[in-house]
């Protein structure tokens, strides 16, 4: 988009190196085509997931299927949106919780007797 | 400039260690809804309920605001004041379409006579759902306020990570969907069946 800027460049949007404001250079990001790509997928996978959902053959094996579609989403977002791939320095602030999570989710679970 | 030993601003840090507890909230609540799925014993059920298709555009929408966010982000990087204006505006519409969507929702619901105390499933539906909504809103207030920032041209792009941070958050909210979506909507005719 070319329009009004702050005057420090605009329009190059490839594989953006970022200069955070702390002054460390950062790895570089993913390009706005690549963000527009990912949306695409994201909006395929969503759209395969309701299909999925309507299909009775697949009424037995739905469970895994809708985890691996959710899961491909989740890992897309984080990696590419929210930078995680280009970030390694937060990865383990994210996934470590996020292993406490489902393990508490599987124990809750396992309490209440939901896997008898 | 700060410099941290990290290489990461602390404000990012800060969002990544509160994103971090969040997943153990929803993670709590997500496993409460579990729990309680089909335990139901008075209608109306889940299945009599559950909108797939009206879901699934509100879903789709999220997810398009979570594009607008990034290219915001972009548009501030590159010290683009108008990209920066559009596409905070366009993510903040997007949260609220999908804020709308709920609202509709939980009021058909409501219509067809699911109190917040009705059954199993209305307890635990409303909490999860409503406090994804409640994030939603909140996402929506701070991007209106960074908005408001860009239209008063105080978004450099040496402040671009206050955008950054933001847009961590509302990614979340947007991956804590994807999985809600998933688990309480899709799920619901693999195990109501």
């Amino acid at each position: 988009m070319v329009g009004e800027t702050h005057g420090t460049g605009g329009g190059g949007s490839e594989a953006a190196v970022t200069q955070g404001a702390h002054g460390a250079h950062m790895e570089p990001h993913a390009s706005n085509r690549t963000y527009i790509a990912i949306a695409l997928v994201l909006g395929v996978i969503t759209a395969l997931e309701v299909m999925v959902f309507y299909v009775e053959a697949l009424a037995g094996v739905l469970v895994p299927i809708l985890l691996v579609m959710s899961a491909t989403k989740f890992v897309l977002v984080v990696g590419f949106y929210m930078h995680l791939k280009y970030d390694a320095n937060v990865r383990g602030l994210f996934f470590g919780p996020l292993m406490i999570a489902t393990a508490i989710i599987v124990a809750l679970m396992a309490l209440y007797g939901y896997f008898l | 400039m700060e410099r941290t030993s990290t290489g990461v601003p602390n404000e990012k840090m800060l969002m990544w260690t509160f994103i971090g507890s969040e997943c153990m909230l929803f993670g709590s609540l997500l496993a409460t809804f579990l729990v309680y799925r089909d335990q139901s014993i008075v209608g109306p059920y889940e299945e009599e309920l559950l909108n797939i298709p009206f879901i699934t555009v509100t879903t789709f929408v999220l997810l398009m605001s979570s594009l607008m966010m990034v290219l915001a982000l972009s548009a501030v990087q590159r010290g683009d004041l108008r990209g920066s204006r559009l596409f905070l505006l366009l993510t903040a519409v997007l949260g609220l379409i999908f804020l709308g969507g709920q609202v509709y929702e939980f009021s058909h619901f409501a219509h067809e006579g699911l109190g917040l105390s009705r059954n199993l499933f209305a307890g635990t539906f409303y909490l999860t759902t409503g406090f994804h909504g409640a994030h939603v809103a909140v996402g929506v207030i701070w991007l209106l306020t960074l908005w408001t920032l860009a239209l008063r041209r105080r978004l450099p792009p040496e402040k671009s990570v206050t955008v950054e941070v933001a847009g961590l958050y509302w990614h979340f909210v947007d991956v804590v969907w994807i999985v809600l979506f998933t688990v309480i909507y899709l799920m619901s005719g693999a195990t109501g069946a």
